[in-house]
């Protein structure tokens, strides 16, 4: 399955803890200070989430990405941007 | 091969530079300053005959068979216990000395059994040994002379008798349970020739304070104390060095043989780890290698709910071959994915995510390092540059102040207790932060400064305050700071901490400690001299987990208690290689020694030598594993050496995952929890019938050594070898050192790592390499791995379990002395006796409020599911905190545990669940559908069946 097929499956149990977890991540960059949360934020997803799990919250993003904080919101859309860009 | 014999040399070393130079035995001999005379002679090559004393103790001169004469001096001064001095000149052996010592030994073995013959240590007895070196060659008192010939044996202890008609009460046993163990289990009881020793207040091994550490069973020089399998078996014949496969410790053993059987094993006195010393687990629980539930046959079979059918190893890897092919075809390169144990050794988790990487063409690898260390990996790399303890164990020996926090060791690292507790009754302070009143806060001898029985899940909080503390009271190493760390980092930091809200007066509220407390142990921390931190899973095991390891790193840079001896910050390791299973590459967004798999460099590094592609990209971690499975995306996985279902959070979760998967295969020695889901089971082999390596806490590499051929026929490495050329992957290994040949050539920190240095050195801390051929024991010397050490703000984010009015309680969960883990081992032996359930501790005030007592059946519920335990009613957890243990699948603690994990790794949040507990009258409707379950996937079919 393409990333982008089983993103499409991803259960909302799988996609709820996709985006409890990207919020997590953005708290600990935003208490960093220094304005750079959501690049430090992109950064980490692309180190550690395998592309199954990038896609997922990307498609999640594009369909409103509702319960995304604004950090990881911000970090989601420059993952997005790299995906479209690569 | 030969038994090995260690010498012993009497007393311990003096430690100290100065030289003293005298003359024994008209030769001139040079020791440090304090030696006693005995062991400057052993030393020279002079053995002087001695019966209570034993390099591993502290001289007592109760014994009076070491005497010597010294020139100008009257008397016959005893050896073991007159220090050496300038110019003196010892005599050892003269006329006088020889009758003076026959006459004692002839009154000491007037006092024991004549049946020399019948003797179980037989030659190795040390009285008999003594007595013929003396010349002693009959005892002119009469048996009756015997005064302990008619007391009772103790044979309550499952792993070793006690015969007090064997017993000399020279006291070697009491002193070894003191000083080497520190437990102060046994007395001496009565005097004189009346005396003897016994087990606390008389009440025998199996129930007195002893943890069958061992230590006073090798200490005793006579068979008084004796190993219950050498009165089986006899005495062994040779042995083999080895390392104990439980806790992260890493102690050496020699496991003493008879042809392939193991006979005993008998902790090294060279091992760096342990220096002789054992506990309960790596000692006397081995017996399950040969326990009748190992499963030595592969078998498949179509569904989960088919009964197993036993094939050839041919079949089994065939099958298992096709099956990934054919789920790959179907749903992707990235549908299949491997699980390495930190219970194998480096060679197998190196080759496991060699497979998984070369083979299965993604990065779905992980190990169960995940679910307790990770953030330690996190941490430690971010602060500090690598993912490693600082310290070797020898540097508590330095420390002034410890700090434990999160960590129970007197349970889960029990060597390293003793040496801890060793150490602080020798007057180092200790500090313990856990919502439990651990058997450390208060032992025979010890005692905390400062408990500080955090509320769970707030050790971030604490943290802060301590570092508020330190820095709003001028507590900081300023020099070190500047000199060592990013000043830009530290300052920012520095602020944060400093806000009001971090003070430990708006802090204690949250975590539930007085801040007088939190201010005392701060103040005493940044004292040290030298302060050095231990923490474990109570750290680690949380959603703020990277958090706090980060948290502790900034204590450690901020006070300047990092890079020497005597300091540090020291993960303790739960299994025996987690060190070494996270140094092989066994994440998956890392290749050995921590290096990212999109670092391009590195991977061409491994493209060459693996010659195949290799991905970019970070695989899945275990929790991910499961939601993809679920989500129908990943449908085939290769679990070696590790029980998921029993060992990983939310039970439900990982049942789900794993019933949704085609392919689950499962290698280990029994049918573990997780083969009840499983289609393939590889049989695998223990310690005992393997070489390789392990990596202990304090980055130690030492080797296994294979004492007997592997019971399955195979071990494990060659299994993964098999399944790899049958995936069109061939590998070419001939034995595990080849493996570890590999991994120096592509892993820079193992690059002076090999079988044959290993051999030559004992043992080896990486990095090893070309600046440092002999290993490194202290780590970030005059700078950190990165560079510059690196502050990070640790913001308190209170954790989304949360207590309210369906669960008022917060559970947390840990591990007993005698069971280790998912129990898979020590429950298979005679450890059991002492834990043959997991209890559910609760506070008197708890349970009276639900009208709990001591023993009742009690239901546990949170969010995620319920269980049934019996309840054990108990001040060491505090009000408003229940406390259990995961070693029986019966229990199955991890139903209750929740899918909440640390926010960078994915580390379950294991030490926090809220929790209501109530009476109930026996096991869940779950409980009994899972041992229904337990049973009928369990069934393996006749072999006639087999066609
Ligand atoms: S086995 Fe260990 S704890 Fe038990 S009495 Fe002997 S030395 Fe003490
Ligand atoms: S302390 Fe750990 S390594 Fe040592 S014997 Fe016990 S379980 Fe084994
Ligand atoms: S060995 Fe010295 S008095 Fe016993």
């Amino acid at each position: 399955m393409s990333p982008e097929a089983s993103a499409a499956a991803a259960s909302h149990h799988t996609l709820d803890r996709l985006v409890y977890m990207a919020n997590q991540i953005a708290g600990f960059f935003e208490s960093q200070g220094g304005g750079t949360a959501g690049e430090d934020t992109a950064t980490h997803l692309r180190r550690y989430w395998e592309p199954r799990m990038r896609a997922a919250i990307i498609a999640h993003l594009e369909a409103g990405g509702a319960g995304l904080d604004d950090t990881a919101r911000a970090a989601v859309a420059r993952l997005e941007q790299r995906a479209k860009a690569g | 091969m030969t038994l090995i014999h260690e010498t012993d040399f009497g007393t311990p070393p003096a430690g100290s530079a100065a030289m003293v130079r005298l003359t024994i035995d008209g030769a001139s001999v040079s020791v440090p300053e304090a030696t006693s005379i005995l062991r400057a002679a052993m030393e020279a090559g002079v053995q002087i005959p001695k019966l209570c004393a034993t390099d591993s103790l502290n001289a007592f001169g109760s014994c009076r068979v070491c005497l010597v004469e010294i020139e100008g001096r009257g008397g016959l001064p005893a050896s073991c216990t007159t220090p050496v001095a300038p110019g003196i000149v010892v005599h050892t052996q003269t006329e006088r000395l020889s009758a003076v010592r026959r006459g004692v030994m002839e009154l000491y073995a007037s006092d024991h059994p004549r049946d020399w013959f019948s003797d179980p240590k037989q030659g190795a007895n040390e009285l008999f040994q003594v007595a013929a070196s003396v010349g002693l060659r009959e005892v002119r008192y009469g048996s009756d002379g015997c005064t302990h010939g008619a007391a009772a044996k103790d044979e309550s202890n499952p792993y070793f008798a006690f015969d007090p008609a064997r017993c000399i009460v020279c006291s070697r046993y009491v002193r070894a349970c003191e000083e080497t163990q520190g437990t102060y289990a046994l007395t001496i009881a009565g005097r004189g020739f009346d005396s003897r020793v016994s087990a606390g207040m008389e009440e025998g091994f199996l129930a007195s304070e002893c943890v069958s550490c061992g230590a006073c069973v090798q200490a005793c020089p006579t068979s008084a104390l004796i190993e219950k399998s050498v009165i089986a078996q006899g005495m062994p014949e040779h042995s083999v060095v080895t390392t104990c496969a439980y806790c992260g410790v890493g102690c050496a053993f020699k496991a003493e043989m008879r042809g392939e059987q193991v006979v005993r094993m008998v902790p090294w006195k060279d091992g760096k780890a342990n220096h002789g010393h054992s506990c309960i687990k790596g000692r006397f629980a081995w017996g399950y290698a040969n326990h009748r539930d190992r499963i030595l046959n592969p078998m498949v079979r179509a569904k989960i709910t088919d009964p197993w059918r036993e094939v050839s190893w041919a079949e089994a890897i065939a099958h298992t071959a096709a099956e990934f092919r054919r789920i790959q075809g179907k749903y992707g390169r990235g549908s299949v994915g491997g699980i390495t144990s930190s219970r194998c050794t480096n060679e197998e988790t190196f080759l496991v995510q060699k497979l998984v990487r070369a083979a299965f063409g993604n990065n779905n690898v992980d190990t169960c390092a995940r679910v307790c260390h990770s953030p330690t990996g996190y941490g430690l790399k971010n602060t500090f540059g690598t993912s490693a303890g600082t310290q070797d164990f020898d540097s508590v020996d330095q420390a002034d102040v410890m700090l434990v926090i999160g960590a129970n060791p007197t349970d889960a690292h029990p060597v390293f207790a003793s040496r801890m507790k060793r150490r602080l009754r020798a007057g180092a302070k200790l500090i313990v932060i856990d919502p439990r009143r651990i058997d450390l806060v208060r032992t025979p001898h010890v005692e905390a400064q400062y408990h500080l029985p955090i509320r769970p899940g707030t050790n971030v909080a604490v943290l802060d305050a301590i570092a508020h503390v330190i820095v709003t009271e001028g507590l900081v190493d300023e020099a070190f700071v500047r000199e060592r760390c990013e000043g830009e980092a530290f300052r920012r930091w520095a602020e944060f901490v400093a806000e009001a809200r971090n003070s430990p007066e708006a802090i204690g509220p949250v975590c539930g400690v007085d801040p007088g407390l939190i201010r005392a142990a701060a103040r005493l921390y940044a004292a040290g001299p030298n302060s050095a931190i231990y923490y474990g899973l109570g750290v680690t095991e949380h959603s703020q987990g990277s958090t706090s390891v980060i948290a502790l790193a900034n204590l450690a840079m901020a006070t300047g208690n990092i890079g020497r001896e005597g300091v540090g910050v020291n993960p303790l390791r739960g299994q025996n290689n987690v060190q070494g299973s996270c140094d092989m590459g066994s994440f998956p967004h890392e290749l050995s020694g921590y290096r990212h798999i999109s670092d391009g460099a590195t991977r061409a590094l491994f493209e060459a030598a693996w010659k195949v592609p290799l991905d970019a990209e970070p695989g899945l971690r275990i929790p991910n594993m499961f939601d993809a499975a679920v989500d129908g995306s990943f449908m085939g996985l290769y679990i070696q050496g590790e029980d998921i279902v029993q060992s990983d959070p939310d039970t439900h979760h990982v049942t789900a995952g794993l019933a949704a998967m085609e392919c689950v295969v499962v290698q280990d020695l029994f049918l573990n929890e997780t083969a009840q889901f499983a289609h393939v089971f590889l049989p695998g082999s223990s310690f005992l019938e393997k070489d390789g390596t392990f990596t202990n806490a304090e980055r130690r590499i030492q080797l296994v050594r294979r004492v007997m051929a592997p019971k399955n026929g195979y071990e494990d490495w060659e299994v993964t070898q098999m399944l790899a050329g049958a995936l069109g992957y061939p590998m070419h290994y001939t034995h595990a050192r080849e493996i570890m040949d590999e991994i120096a050539r592509l892993t820079p920190t193992f690059a002076g790592v090999s079988f044959a240095r290993l051999e030559e050195l004992g043992s080896v801390q990486w990095p090893c390499n070309e600046q440092a051929p002999e290993g490194t024991p202290v780590m970030h010397m005059g700078g950190f791995v990165r560079g510059k050490g690196r502050f990070l703000i640790t913001e308190y984010v209170p954790t989304d379990e949360k207590v309210g009015p369906r669960f008022p309680l917060l559970l947390t969960t840990g591990r007993i002395l005698t069971q280790y883990n998912v129990g898979a081992q020590t429950r298979r032996t005679d450890n059991s006796l002492w834990h043959d359930e997991d209890l559910l501790e609760i506070h008197p005030q708890d349970a009276e409020d639900r009208g709990i007592r001591e023993g009742d059946w009690v239901k546990l519920a949170s969010r995620a599911g319920a269980t049934s335990l019996r309840a054990k009613v108990t001040e060491r957890v505090a009000p408003g905190v229940v406390y259990t243990t995961f070693h029986h699948p019966e229990t199955q603690a991890n139903v209750i545990t929740t899918d909440y994990s640390d926010w960078a790794t994915n580390c379950p949040e294991y030490k926090v669940t809220a929790v209501q507990v109530s009476p109930t009258n026996g096991p869940t409707e779950w409980q009994e559908h899972y041992s229904e379950l337990g049973r009928a996937t369990r069934r393996i079919a006749p072999a006639s069946a087999a066609e």
